[in-house]
């Protein structure tokens, strides 16, 4: 047999097996690929210290009440994550979501519309906002920075406005719609069931591609990886939600939250939308010369950023049962932003993962939570969180200098 | 000075007339005339800023001309993008190759031309990768690294890969072997030869005069935005020097006759 297409060069070092996994590991960390790793050493730390400083911090039911809490920060974060790829930012998020938290409080208690309804024009408001933010940018040349920063007050106006002099709706702590943010977890057969289903899907996908790659004589890597990289995965999240059954259990809403991500993570690594929107980040001109309609891309991440803004703010309400004035100020634009970098969304466009909203926002609210516990007063906690942030940054860019001298771009 | 062009067969798959461009108060282009047929080789020779990458770029949907008209198969056409100049069948390397380095060569190789949208085929993209740089010779160790890793000339190589993968009726190289090695720039010129048997247009755009007589059929010279001269590939390298530079007393021929004075 012929060596694989992809390994006549023989300068190509075959990183077969484990240990050549391992090796490519290093490598590409060493490059200032860093992908997800400052984020799952941040929060081993972060555990670290809090349990040591307070142990009710690592208490199951604490960790449930975390995941309630980053289910709706985010969603928020997880379309922060598509406007970062494509290189802009959306300074509104906060104020979207606000907005339609209000909104639902207004249309379902004051004008007694059905809570689907509700909730299904505040996101449609949301896409349009984004949409308005695409056109401003992409007709009128408008920095994306500048036109959602008017937004962020636009939109806050809007809140305060539909809201009234009254200033906050109180929603009916009996409806399923208040019981999904606050109370409603998965059975415990069902949570153990799903925590299966990743190692699953990896195994299952990775074997078929394996069978597809050999076929066409490409190379592929030895099964031995793919399936100690399901078990370990299988055997980390079966503990996980062990562990939280120990208390309440596994939130629905957390359950949504992960499903966006994988739908968001799918979109972006599968389709040609996807590839889009990378190479817009990356080299707005050159996708624009390859024939993608930049504009289009534009709208799509924009929409979508705007569209999950209002989702996760619908999911605040329900986790706080009122639509008020502060829902969405301080600092849920910035913890939105934050989860996406803390997770290794790139702020300089062309790189980051979905996934990258799940942990950054498991760390955010780690963060935030341990703070809580110690008792501490918000003007500490606002600072302690910026400085997080500012540490997540420079990773950011020191690890993109480190890729461009290595030549990783 | 203008050697009339032996006369190519049939009506031009490509043809530019009164083409201008302006900057702001730069005129880069100014009524340009041009014609392309199936089957010919076309090169484009001026000296820096002449014009012809902005040329190459109006052809290519980058630019909006200004004013004049294309026709492509004898319909007059607006290329007012990209994308429709390819899915006219015209394919471009362009001089700063326009690839995302964040990407790796797969990727960039099919960027907005993915096989099946809604599911990226990876394995059937990555094994054509590798056949259209089998033949040109590509010294590429993996196709799964990002553009930014690879070498100047391993990127051209790429990005004159990508110009093939759509089957384009013209295709359209500004300076393909500027960054080349022996072996790629002698696998670029046969494979313009060989799109050429084939029946595409061929416009390529080279300081290398050798590399130009080596395999165009005509020889078109712009000089500061306009046509100056088309040429046959026996026309002298004095008569394409002076066309180029606009004078027969000149840098390069005052340097020729100093040397041939020194022998
Ligand atoms: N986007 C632009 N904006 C303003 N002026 C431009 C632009 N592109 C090109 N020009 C001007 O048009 C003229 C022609 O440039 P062009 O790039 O076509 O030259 P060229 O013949 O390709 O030169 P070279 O051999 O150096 O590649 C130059 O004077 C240049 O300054
Ligand atoms: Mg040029």
């Amino acid at each position: 047999m012929t060596a694989p297409l992809d390994r006549a060069d023989q300068r190509l070092r075959a990183d077969d097996g484990l240990t050549g996994a391992l090796r490519a590991f290093f490598d590409r960390v060493r490059a200032g690929d860093l992908g997800m790793l400052p984020v799952v050493v941040g929060l081993v730390v972060i555990s670290a210290v809090f349990t040591a400083l307070n142990p009710v911090f690592l208490v199951p039911n604490n960790l449930v009440n975390l995941l309630f809490d980053c289910a709706t920060v985010g969603i928020i974060s997880l379309g922060v994550v598509c406007v970062l790829l494509v290189g802009e930012i959306d300074l509104s998020i906060g104020s979207m979501s606000g907005l339609a938290s209000a909104m639902v409080g207004t249309l379902w208690v004051n004008e007694g519309w059905p809570i689907g309804f509700a909730i299904l024009s505040a996101v449609l408001v949301g896409a349009l906002v984004g949409w308005i933010y695409a056109s401003l940018f992409s007709r009128l040349g408008m920095p994306s920075f500048v036109a959602t920063l008017s937004g962020l007050l636009g939109l806050l106006g809007l809140q305060l406005y539909i809201l009234g002099p009254t200033g906050s709706i109180n929603l009916p702590f009996e409806s399923p719609f208040v019981r999904f943010g606050q109370l409603m977890i998965m059975p415990h057969w069902f949570s153990h069931l799903a925590a299966l289903v990743p190692g699953v899907v990896i195994l299952a996908t990775g074997l078929r591609r394996r069978a597809r790659r050999l076929r066409a004589n490409l190379s592929a890597p030895a099964p031995t990886g793919l399936i100690l990289k399901a078990v370990v995965l299988s055997a980390a999240l079966e503990f996980a939600v062990w562990y939280l059954n120990l208390g309440r259990g596994v939130p629905w809403m957390f359950g949504l939250f992960v499903l966006l991500v994988v739908a968001l993570d799918y979109g972006l690594t599968h389709t040609k939308w996807g590839r889009s929107v990378l190479a817009v980040g990356g080299n707005r001109e050159a996708a624009r010369r390859a024939g993608i309609n930049v504009a289009r891309i534009h709208a799509t991440a924009f929409m979508l950023c705007a569209s999950l803004a209002a989702l996760g703010g619908t999911l605040s309400a329900a986790r706080l049962a009122s639509s008020s004035q502060q829902a969405g100020t301080g600092d849920v634009n910035l913890n939105a932003i934050a989860a996406a970098v803390i997770g290794g969304t790139s702020l300089f466009g062309g790189r980051g993962s979905a996934w990258s909203a799940l942990l950054g926002v498991i760390v955010i609210q780690a963060i935030s939570s341990g703070l809580t516990l110690l008792n501490l007063s918000s003007s500490l906690r606002y600072m302690i969180t910026g400085a997080v942030l500012a540490i997540a940054v420079i990773v950011d860019s020191l690890a993109r200098r480190s890729r461009i001298s290595h030549g990783r771009a | 000075m203008t050697d009339s062009p032996k006369s190519p067969r049939g009506a031009p798959i490509l043809s530019l007339r009164g083409i201008s461009k302006t900057f702001g108060a730069v005129s880069a282009l100014t009524d340009i005339e041009l014609d392309i047929h199936a089957g010919e080789v076309v090169a484009l020779v001026g000296d820096n800023g002449a014009g012809k990458s902005t040329l190459v770029k109006v052809l290519a949907g980058v630019h909006r001309p200004s004013a004049g008209t294309i026709r492509v198969g004898g319909q007059e056409v607006t290329l007012d993008s990209p994308a429709r100049a390819m899915q006219l069948g015209i394919a471009t390397v362009y001089q700063d190759l326009a690839l995302c380095e964040n990407l790796d060569v797969v990727a960039n190789l099919f960027l907005g031309h993915e096989l099946s949208p809604w599911n990226l085929d990876e394995v059937a993209m990555e094994v054509r990768a590798w056949t259209l740089l089998q033949e040109l010779a590509a010294r590429i160790p993996s196709v799964r690294e990002p553009i930014a890793s690879l070498s100047g000339g391993q990127r051209q190589t790429v990005a004159i890969a990508r110009s093939l993968l759509l089957d384009p009726r013209i295709i359209m190289l500004d300076e393909p072997t500027a960054a080349l090695g022996v072996a790629q720039t002698a696998e670029v010129l046969n494979l313009i030869e060989r799109v050429r048997d084939r029946g595409l247009g061929v416009i390529m755009i080279s300081h290398n005069m050798e590399d130009v007589r080596a395999v165009a059929d005509r020889i078109v010279v712009l000089r500061l935005g306009r046509n100056n001269g088309i040429f046959d590939r026996s026309a002298s390298h004095q008569e394409l020097v002076a066309a180029i530079t606009g004078a027969n007393d000149n840098s390069v021929s005052r340097r020729m006759e100093r040397k041939e004075a020194r022998t």
